[in-house]
C-alpha cells in the first residue's frame, strides 16, 4: 500500500481553491440518487450530516447517544479559533496556520492546515447566522479574547460553554433536516462493523442500545465522525461513553490508523479522589493566569497547605522556567506536576497532585476580584471536591484531554478505505503532535460545514455503486462477525466486571504511556498489555442478555476495541524515538528539559495497517514536508 | 377560522383563555366590590336597593350577565380540560415527591381553590341572584343581605369561601401576567402590587361586609 | 471527610418499556464522601454484577454538568436536593451515614422508560425538528459582524441558549409540562435578530408539537426554574407566551 495525501499542487494559498475546482460535482438532480451513512453526531458530524442533506443528498445519520445534543463536544469550555482580525491586532490565515502547525510541533501535513485556517472564519460567520450566541462587546459586536499558543486575539467564545452552544447550533442544523425528511436519524445506535464491499466502504453494522437487534445500514459512503480515544486510559475529561469501537473496527477493515501515541495531557484538572474515580473534570487553563503553582520542599509533607511556610515552598515553575513561570506551555506544566509527584513532593491523600495557590493574587486583587474573572471555576471545584478554594489553596493534577491520532486520511479526509471519510477528532490530520486550545471546535466544524461536502461529491462522481441492499453477502458476515463477537464476550462468564480490567488497563496506559514514556517501560507495557487482554477474554463478566439494553455489553465491546488499540499506542510511541509536542521520550529531552525533536528520522505520520490480533501491525509511512513554516525548537525559559 | 381552533385548543392558547377570563373575573369582581360597599352607607339599603334594581332591570345588563356567565363557565370548564389533561401528562406517578420544595402551595392547588370557589358561587348565586330574578317576593336585596350575613353560618362559609378565593386569585393574578408574557424583571413590582390588591385588599374588603352585619346586628 | 456511609437506595427495576417496573431495595456499604452520586451507582453496580446480577441501567455522559444525559429523580426531587447541580454533579457528601435514598425515572407521558431508570427523552428531539432552528444553508450567512447585537440582549439570548435538554423540568412539573425547554430555544431566537424571520413559525410549530408529545400545560407553578440545573429563568416561558400571543394575533 503507498500512501497518497492528495495534497494539491500549487502554491499553499491557492491548494483548497484549485482542488475545489478540479474536483467533479455532482449534478444536483443526481445528489438525492446517494445515499451516505453518517456515524457520530457531534460537532463534525451533525455539521456534516445536515450540510450534505442541505446539498440534497440521502443522510443517514446514528448516534449511540439518545440525542445529538449529548454529544462530548458539548463540554469544550474555551472557545473556538478563527483569524477574523477584529481586534486590529496583526492575525491572518497565515497566522493561524503557522501558530497551528508550530502548536502541532511540526508533525501536521502544512496543506491540511492551511485549509482549516482558511475556513475557519466561514465557521464564525454560520454560527451566529444559526443564532449562536457568542460573547458581544457593549457596541454590539463580537468580542475575542486570547488563548494558549497565540499572540494574537482570535478567540470567539461563548461563556465557558463554547462547545455546548456550537454543538446546539450544528444540532439544530440537523434536526431541521430531520424535520425535512432528508436525514433521517438514528439514536441509541452503536457502530461495531464497517461493511466493506468490492472495495469500498458501503455501510454498518449498529448494534440497536435499546433492544439489541444488529441492524445493517447501507449506503454509497460512510463518514466516521466518532471522537478520539482517550478513555483508553479510563480516566480522563472525556465523557464515560467516548470510545474507539468505531474506528478500530473501521481500522480492522483495512483504514490505517495515524500516530496513535499523540494524546494531549491537560495540566488544570482536579485530581482523583478515590479508587472509584469514574472519569476526571478539567478546570480552564487560565486559571494558571493568576495562580502559582507549588508543592513542599519536604517529601510526603502531610501538614495543610496554609500551615507550610513560604520558605519551604518549591513554586517550581517558576523557579525553573523564570520568564514564562506558570504560563509554561500544558505538556510542560503537565510534565514538571507529575515529576514533583514522583519525587515524593505530591500533596493530596494520594500524593498525586500540587497546590494551585491564590492567596497573593487575593491579598493583592482582593476576593472578589477573583471572584468575578474565575469564580465558575472555583463553583466547581467546590462542588466536586467540598473543599474551598479562596480559604486553602486547590489541588490540581493532569489528566488526559484529547487525543491528535486517528484514522489516517488523505487531503479529501479519505481514509484507506475508498468511500470511508473521517471526520474531526477521529482522524488524525489538523494537529500534529499537539493541539492548541480552541482548535478543536474549529476542525470539527470546519470538517463538517465545509470539507466534506466538497470532497465527498468528488468521490460520489467518480465511482460507480452497484446496488447493494443489507442482504447482500458482505453486510450477512459483517453482521455475522458482530453476532459471533457479542456471544463470545457474553460467553466469558468469568469473574471480573468490565470497569475493574478497563481501570487496570488504564493504569498500565497512564504509567507507562502517559506524560512521559521511555523505552522501558513502553516495552513493559507491550507486555501487559496482551496479558491484560488474556485475562479479558478468560475473566470478563457481563451480566444481562445481548438482546436487551445492557450497558456492561456496551462496555465490554469497547474495552475489547480498547485492550487492542492500546498496543497499538505503546507500539507507536516505541518507534516514535524522539520528542515531539505531547509524546514525550524521556531519553529525548534538551538541557532544559524540553521536548527534542529528531526531524531527520521523524519528520512522517507513522500509519498503521492491521494484520491480525496478536500480530504485529505493518507501519507505513507518510513523509512530512514543511515547505512554509521551517521546524525550529522551542523555549521557554 | 382553523387558527382560531388551533389556537383555541393548544395549551399556549387554552392558558391565555384561562388568563383572559380570569382578569375578566377580576374586573367583575372590582364592580361587584363597587357596588356591595353600598352595603355600608347607612340609609337602610336604599342606595344599594337601587342599585340592584337597576342591576336586575336595566336591558343592557342582561347582555353582560350572560358575557359573565360565560366567562365563569369557559375559565371553569378550561380549567377543568387542562387539569385532565395535565394529570395525562404523568400516567405514573412519583413514589416520592417533594414538590414543597420547588413551588408554593397556592400555585399547586389553584384547580382545587378554584373547584370551592366554584361550589361557593353556586350557592352564593342561588341565595341572593337566582331567588331575586327569577322568583321575586318582595324582599329587598338588603334584606336578603342582612338576613343571609346575620346567619353565623353562612358568614363562616362565606368568610372561608373569601380565603379560598384569596388563596385562588393569590397564584391566579401573577400567573395570569406570566400567560400574558408581561411578567419582565422591570415590572415586577408593579405586577406584585396588582397582585396584591386582588388577591389581599379585594378579599379583604369583601370581608368587611358579612362581619360589619354580623357584629353590628 | 474520612469514613464512609452505609446508605440504603430504593430503586426503580423495569426490564423494558412494555414490563411493569417495580422497586428494588439495596444496602450499600462502604460509600465515600467524595465520592459522586453516579460513582456511588457504579459502585453498587459493581457489587450486583461481582453477583451475578443485572447492573442498573441509568443514563450519564460527560459527568460534568453539561451534556445533559443525567437524569435521576432522587429522594423526591429532580437531579437531587441541591440547586442547579446535574445529579452527576451531586457528591455522596450531601447524604449521611444511614440515609435511605429513593431513586426513580423522570416521570412523564412523553419520557417512556426503556429500562429502569432510563428514559426515552427523544420527544425533546421532535420538538426542536418542528422549529427549534434558523433555516440557514451552510455557506449562505454574511459576516458574523454585519448585524451587532446589543450586549444584554446577547447575554439574555445565552442564559436561554444554557439549557442541557435534561428534562429536569418536564420531570419537577406537576403537569408534566416542557414549557422551560420550549421556551429557552424559542426565547433565545425570538431575542437575536437572526431568528425573527422565523419567529412565528418556530413557536406555532414548537408549542403545536410540545402538545402532540402529550406534555401537559404550564401551571406557571416555577418547580422547572427551581429545578432546572442551569437555573433557566421562567421569563422565557413569558417570553414564548407573547411571542404566542403575537404569532396569533399578527
Amino acid at each position: 500500500m503507498t500512501l497518497d495525501s492528495k495534497i494539491p499542487a500549487g502554491p499553499i494559498e491557492q491548494k483548497w481553491d484549485n482542488h475545489r475546482f478540479a474536483m467533479k460535482l455532482v449534478n444536483p438532480a443526481n445528489k438525492r440518487k446517494y445515499h451516505i451513512i453518517v456515524v457520530g453526531t457531534g460537532l463534525a458530524g451533525a455539521s456534516a450530516a445536515a450540510s450534505l442533506a442541505e446539498l440534497g443528498y440521502r443522510v443517514t445519520a446514528l448516534s449511540y447517544h439518545e440525542s445529538p445534543r449529548r454529544a462530548h463536544s458539548i463540554s469544550a469550555q474555551g472557545g473556538i479559533n478563527a483569524p477574523k482580525n477584529y481586534p486590529n491586532d496583526g492575525d491572518s490565515v497565515y497566522r493561524l496556520f503557522y501558530d497551528t502547525v508550530k502548536g502541532g510541533d511540526y508533525r501536521a501535513r502544512e496543506a491540511n492546515v492551511y485549509r482549516l485556517s482558511q475556513v475557519s472564519n466561514a465557521i464564525i460567520d454560520q454560527c451566529v447566522a444559526q443564532g449562536v450566541p457568542f460573547a458581544r462587546e457593549y457596541g454590539g459586536l463580537l468580542d475575542n479574547r486570547s488563548f494558549g499558543g497565540a499572540q494574537v486575539s482570535r478567540t470567539f467564545y461563548a461563556r465557558g460553554q463554547t462547545g455546548q452552544q456550537l454543538l446546539l447550533g450544528a444540532y439544530s442544523a440537523l434536526m431541521r433536516q430531520v424535520g425535512l425528511g432528508t436525514v433521517k436519524f438514528y439514536e441509541r445506535r452503536e457502530m461495531l462493523d464497517l461493511v466493506v464491499a468490492d472495495g469500498k466502504a458501503r455501510g454498518v453494522i449498529a448494534r440497536n442500545m435499546v433492544d439489541g437487534r444488529l441492524e445493517s445500514y447501507d449506503g454509497d459512503a460512510v463518514i466516521l465522525a466518532t471522537g478520539g480515544y482517550s478513555n483508553v486510559f479510563f480516566l480522563s475529561t472525556n465523557a464515560k461513553m467516548c470510545n474507539a469501537t468505531a474506528t478500530w473496527r473501521a481500522h480492522k477493515r483495512g483504514a490505517l490508523f495515524g500516530n496513535p501515541c499523540f494524546t494531549q495531557i491537560h495540566p488544570t484538572c482536579i485530581p482523583v479522589a478515590s479508587e472509584h474515580q469514574s472519569k476526571l473534570t478539567l478546570m480552564s487553563e487560565s486559571l494558571r493566569n493568576d495562580g502559582r503553582i507549588w508543592v513542599p520542599k519536604a517529601k510526603a509533607d502531610k501538614r495543610a497547605p496554609n500551615q507550610i511556610p513560604e520558605e519551604e515552598r518549591d513554586y517550581y515553575l517558576e523557579r525553573l522556567y523564570p520568564s514564562f513561570g506558570n504560563l509554561v506551555p500544558r505538556d510542560v506544566a503537565s510534565r514538571r506536576a507529575k515529576e514533583m509527584c514522583d519525587k515524593g513532593h505530591g500533596v493530596g491523600t494520594t500524593g498525586l497532585a500540587v497546590y494551585l495557590d491564590f492567596s497573593d493574587t487575593i491579598k493583592r486583587n482582593g476576593k472578589a476580584w477573583v471572584a468575578e474573572k474565575y469564580g465558575n471555576l472555583f463553583d466547581m471545584y467546590k462542588q466536586i471536591t467540598g473543599e474551598d478554594g479562596y480559604e486553602s489553596p486547590m489541588r490540581i493534577y493532569p489528566a488526559v484531554h484529547y487525543t491528535m491520532g486517528g484514522l489516517w486520511v488523505d487531503y479529501n479526509l479519505m481514509g484507506t478505505i475508498p468511500g470511508l471519510f473521517v471526520l474531526g477528532e477521529a482522524n488524525f490530520s489538523d494537529h500534529g503532535a499537539n493541539r492548541l486550545g480552541a482548535s478543536a471546535l474549529m476542525q470539527g466544524l470546519a470538517d463538517g460545514y465545509f470539507i466534506i461536502p466538497y470532497t465527498i461529491g468528488d468521490y460520489l462522481a467518480s465511482n460507480k455503486f452497484p446496488k447493494l441492499d443489507a442482504g447482500a453477502p458482505a453486510f450477512k458476515d459483517a453482521e455475522t462477525s458482530v453476532a459471533d463477537l457479542t456471544k463470545k464476550l457474553i460467553a466469558v462468564r468469568g469473574k471480573t466486571p468490565v470497569d475493574v480490567l478497563h481501570k487496570e488497563l488504564g493504569k498500565i496506559m497512564w504509567e507507562y504511556c502517559g506524560m512521559g514514556r521511555n523505552s522501558a517501560g513502553l516495552k513493559k507495557a507491550l507486555a501487559l498489555i496482551p496479558a491484560l487482554r488474556e485475562r479479558f477474554w478468560k475473566d470478563v463478566t457481563i451480566t444481562g442478555s445481548a438482546d436487551a439494553f445492557n450497558q456492561e455489553l456496551e462496555k465490554a465491546h469497547r474495552l475489547a476495541d480498547f485492550l487492542e488499540l492500546a498496543e497499538l499506542i505503546v507500539r507507536d510511541a516505541l518507534l516514535r524515538d524522539e520528542s515531539c509536542g505531547g509524546h514525550f521520550r524521556e531519553e529525548h529531552q534538551t538541557e532544559e528539559g524540553e521536548a527534542k525533536r529528531n526531524d531527520t528520522k521523524f519528520s512522517f505520520v507513522a500509519a498503521w495497517e492491521f494484520a491480525g490480533t496478536n500480530r504485529p501491525p505493518k507501519l507505513h509511512k507518510e513523509p512530512l514536508k514543511f515547505d512554509y513554516v521551517k521546524p525550529s525548537q522551542r523555549s521557554y525559559k | 377560522m382553523n387558527k382560531i381552533a388551533s389556537f383555541t385548543t393548544s395549551s399556549v392558547g387554552r392558558k391565555l383563555l384561562m388568563g383572559l377570563t380570569g382578569f375578566f373575573l377580576c374586573s367583575f369582581l372590582l364592580v361587584h366590590l363597587y357596588l356591595n360597599l353600598f352595603l355600608l352607607k347607612q340609609d337602610r339599603g336604599s342606595t344599594f336597593d337601587s342599585y340592584a334594581d337597576f342591576m336586575a332591570t336595566y336591558p343592557l345588563i342582561r347582555p353582560l350577565e350572560i358575557i359573565l356567565f360565560a366567562g365563569f363557565l369557559l375559565h371553569a370548564f378550561v380549567g377543568v380540560w387542562l387539569w385532565i389533561a395535565n394529570r395525562l401528562a404523568r400516567p405514573v406517578r412519583y413514589a416520592v415527591n417533594r414538590p414543597s420544595e420547588n413551588s408554593t402551595l397556592s400555585s399547586r392547588t389553584a384547580f382545587w381553590t378554584g373547584t370551592f370557589v366554584l361550589i361557593f358561587l353556586v350557592i352564593h348565586v342561588n341565595t341572593f341572584f337566582v331567588s331575586s330574578r327569577f322568583f321575586p317576593s318582595g324582599i329587598s336585596m338588603y334584606e336578603r343581605v342582612c338576613e343571609a350575613f346575620q346567619s353565623p353560618l353562612y358568614v363562616s362559609f362565606y368568610l372561608v369561601a373569601l380565603a379560598f378565593l384569596a388563596y385562588h386569585l393569590k397564584h391566579g393574578v401573577q400567573s395570569a401576567f406570566q400567560t400574558f408574557g408581561l411578567k419582565r424583571k422591570k415590572y415586577e413590582t408593579l405586577i406584585t402590587a396588582t397582585a396584591l390588591v386582588f388577591w389581599l385588599m379585594l378579599p379583604i374588603a369583601f370581608a368587611v361586609l358579612p362581619l360589619y352585619f354580623l357584629l353590628a346586628h | 471527610m474520612s469514613g464512609t456511609m452505609t446508605i440504603t437506595l430504593n430503586v426503580w427495576r423495569q426490564r423494558d418499556r412494555n414490563s411493569e417496573g417495580r422497586f428494588a431495595l439495596y444496602t450499600l456499604p462502604n460509600v465515600s464522601p467524595d465520592m459522586s452520586f453516579l460513582e456511588m451507582l457504579d459502585l453498587l453496580n459493581l457489587d450486583l454484577v461481582r453477583k451475578g446480577e443485572e447492573a442498573i441501567a441509568f443514563d450519564h455522559d460527560c459527568r460534568e454538568g453539561i451534556c445533559g444525559t443525567c437524569s435521576l429523580y432522587i429522594n423526591g426531587r429532580a437531579h437531587g436536593p441541591l440547586k442547579g447541580v446535574t445529579a452527576c454533579q451531586l457528591h455522596m457528601r450531601t447524604f449521611h451515614d444511614g440515609d435511605s435514598i429513593t431513586i426513580e425515572p423522570w416521570r412523564a407521558k412523553p419520557f417512556p422508560v426503556i429500562r429502569d431508570l432510563v428514559v426515552d427523552r427523544s420527544a425533546f428531539d421532535r420538538i426542536m425538528a418542528a422549529g427549534g432552528f434558523v433555516s440557514v444553508r451552510t455557506g449562505g450567512a454574511p459576516d458574523a459582524n454585519t448585524i451587532p447585537i446589543p450586549k444584554p440582549v446577547a447575554e439574555e439570548a445565552m442564559d436561554a441558549a444554557a439549557c442541557i435538554g435534561c428534562g429536569a423540568c418536564v420531570a419537577a412539573c406537576k403537569n408534566g409540562s416542557a414549557m422551560l425547554f420550549v421556551a429557552a430555544k424559542v426565547s433565545q431566537l425570538a431575542l437575536l435578530p437572526q431568528g425573527h424571520a422565523e419567529r412565528a413559525r418556530r413557536v406555532e410549530s414548537m408549542v403545536a408539537q410540545m402538545d402532540a408529545e402529550g406534555f401537559g400545560a404550564c401551571s406557571n407553578t416555577y418547580a422547572c426554574e427551581a429545578e432546572c440545573p442551569k437555573q433557566i429563568s421562567v421569563t422565557h416561558i413569558a417570553r414564548l407566551n407573547s411571542e404566542y400571543l403575537r404569532a396569533n394575533l399578527t
